[in-house]
């Protein structure tokens, strides 16, 4: 992974640098961001329901024990907004999408497809890797946002309705509203939006590297998925250090 | 690869002295020929000959270690001839874009660049669908065709930039033979009426010595026999021979 961390970089760079061409290559954002909402959506609903759900079990009973009810709104929505949402969408979309980017792109340089377009000089970063970052990187910070909702939901359900927890709604809205900043907000969407880079950055790096037909092609979707997946969670102590501090 | 000229005419393309290695590995030992303007030149030769490396260094996506390709005398990667003169290559897969539609991979070029409004682009790819005999095939997926007719897509979307070099690697390959002989003829066919400058890449024996003026033998990077059709055949390299009748029994 490691080795080619400077060919990543410049891969991000060109990107970049191709962005002004991004309303000439409006369809092409727009449909990647469609296929994005459509792949995740449900997956992104489930996936955050349960997390909240499971957070509030994990944590709510003990605290209520301890006799600090009031504090569990809080401990769920920092939680998830801070650390699991971002974190656990973002790796979520690097199995399901960045997988997909790594695959496509990955069959389209084996079978010489990106060399078709290199000879009618269509550059692969415009035509390719452009619409891919910049559709990932708006769609995973606003699944982060709804996946943010829908996990608070599930906590405050299962504070709800859980025999050992049995804290009302409001009780849990207001302690929540007490603890929680936008700013914890914003933190985690600025987490998914990085993440979001590297995910898109790692995936089309791997499919403009494959080599060696159908295997390599398997080959490229596992490290795009392994490679996001470790840099996602290294980058996550990284920010969440500068951000706290 | 700029603009699309209405006239086309063939270039001249020289190889001078190259060399491209891998891994300390020689592939190209040393290449050195001349395609004459609206010629037909077929290299052939076994796979692993450097058939592809060579045509890889022909569309710019491989540099050489020594020597120059050259056409009309400049440099093949100087900026006047990247202004003057366009090349199209025909890829052994087609390499046909699967996402779009024929008509769509047809017309990339054009509306890529957006050289045409959209109508002259319609336009233009049904001209050059008609060219290649593949008359309304515009809505289909490249998924749908058969090998013969991805290999035809992908010489209409060659013509689109009205190339004056056409490169074509291995153009017969996973073609039963009915298809084979179709895309041969529509190779013919086509340098008969535009008179373009072509470079046929292959390790078919019928295709070559099918379509050629000139051929070149290449093995293990090295150029062992080049002439017409007919001065190949009596070369008296015995690997050549080997090749010919190598490839000749096999069809048999």
């Amino acid at each position: 992974m490691f080795e080619n961390l400077g060919e990543m970089l410049v891969l991000f760079w060109r990107a970049l640098l191709a962005m002004p061409s991004a309303w000439r290559q409006r369809e092409k954002v727009f449909e990647q961001f469609f296929e994005i909402g459509n792949a995740s959506l449900l997956m992104v609903s489930i996936l955050s329901f349960f997390v909240g759900g499971v957070i509030a079990l994990q944590t709510a009973p003990t605290l209520v024990e301890k006799g600090l009810a009031s504090a569990v709104g809080g401990v769920v929505g920092l939680a998830i907004c801070r650390e699991l949402a971002p974190v656990i969408m973002s790796i979520l979309i690097a199995g399901r999408i960045g997988s997909a980017m790594a695959a496509e792109i990955g069959s389209m340089r084996v079978y010489q497809e990106i060399d078709a377009l290199r000879t009618m000089n269509i550059n692969p970063i415009h035509y390719l890797v452009m619409p891919r970052l910049l559709a990932i990187v708006i769609a995973l910070p606003l699944l982060v946002i709804f996946a943010i909702l829908v996990a608070w939901l599930g906590g405050a359900l299962v504070c709800m309705f859980n025999h050992d927890i049995e804290i009302p709604f409001p009780a849990f809205l207001s302690t929540f509203q007490d603890v929680v900043r936008l700013k914890d907000v914003f933190n985690g969407i600025f987490k998914s939006f990085v993440f979001a880079w590297v995910v898109g950055v790692v995936s089309c790096h791997q499919g403009l590297i494959t080599r060696g037909g159908p295997r390599g092609i398997g080959r490229s979707v596992t490290k795009a998925v392994v490679n996001s997946i470790v840099l996602i969670v290294i980058l996550d102590y990284l920010l969440t250090r500068l951000l706290m501090s | 690869m700029n603009t699309p000229a209405s006239n086309q005419h063939g270039v001249r393309l020289q190889v001078r002295g190259l060399h491209k290695s891998y891994d300390g590995h020689e592939v190209l030992k040393g290449l050195d020929f001349e395609v004459e303007p609206g010629e037909i030149f077929t290299i052939m030769g076994p796979s692993g000959s450097g058939k592809t490396v060579l045509l890889k260094h022909l569309i710019g996506l491989e540099q050489p270690d020594a020597g120059e390709i050259l056409i009309e005398g400049r440099p093949i990667d100087s900026p006047e001839v990247m202004d003057r003169f366009r090349m199209a290559m025909v890829f052994q897969s087609g390499a046909l874009l699967s996402s779009l539609t024929v008509g769509e991979n047809v017309g990339l070029y054009l509306s890529e660049h957006r050289l045409k409004p959209p109508a002259e682009i319609a336009r233009i790819v049904a001209e050059k669908l008609e060219v290649v005999g593949l008359k309304d095939t515009e809505n289909k997926m490249p998924g749908n065709l058969s090998g013969g007719m991805i290999k035809r897509v992908a010489i209409a979307r060659a013509l689109v930039i009205d190339p004056q070099l056409i490169l074509y690697d291995e153009p017969t390959s996973e073609l039963d033979p009915l298809s084979a002989v179709a895309v041969a003829q529509e190779i013919v066919r086509l340098h008969e009426r535009t008179h373009l400058t072509s470079l046929v890449v292959t390790h078919d024996r019928d295709l070559a010595f099918g379509v050629a003026d000139r051929i070149a033998v290449l093995n293990e990077g090295r150029i062992l026999a080049m002439g017409t059709p007919d001065q190949v055949r009596s070369d008296p390299n015995p690997l050549v021979q080997k090749f010919l009748e190598t490839t000749f029994r096999r069809a048999i």
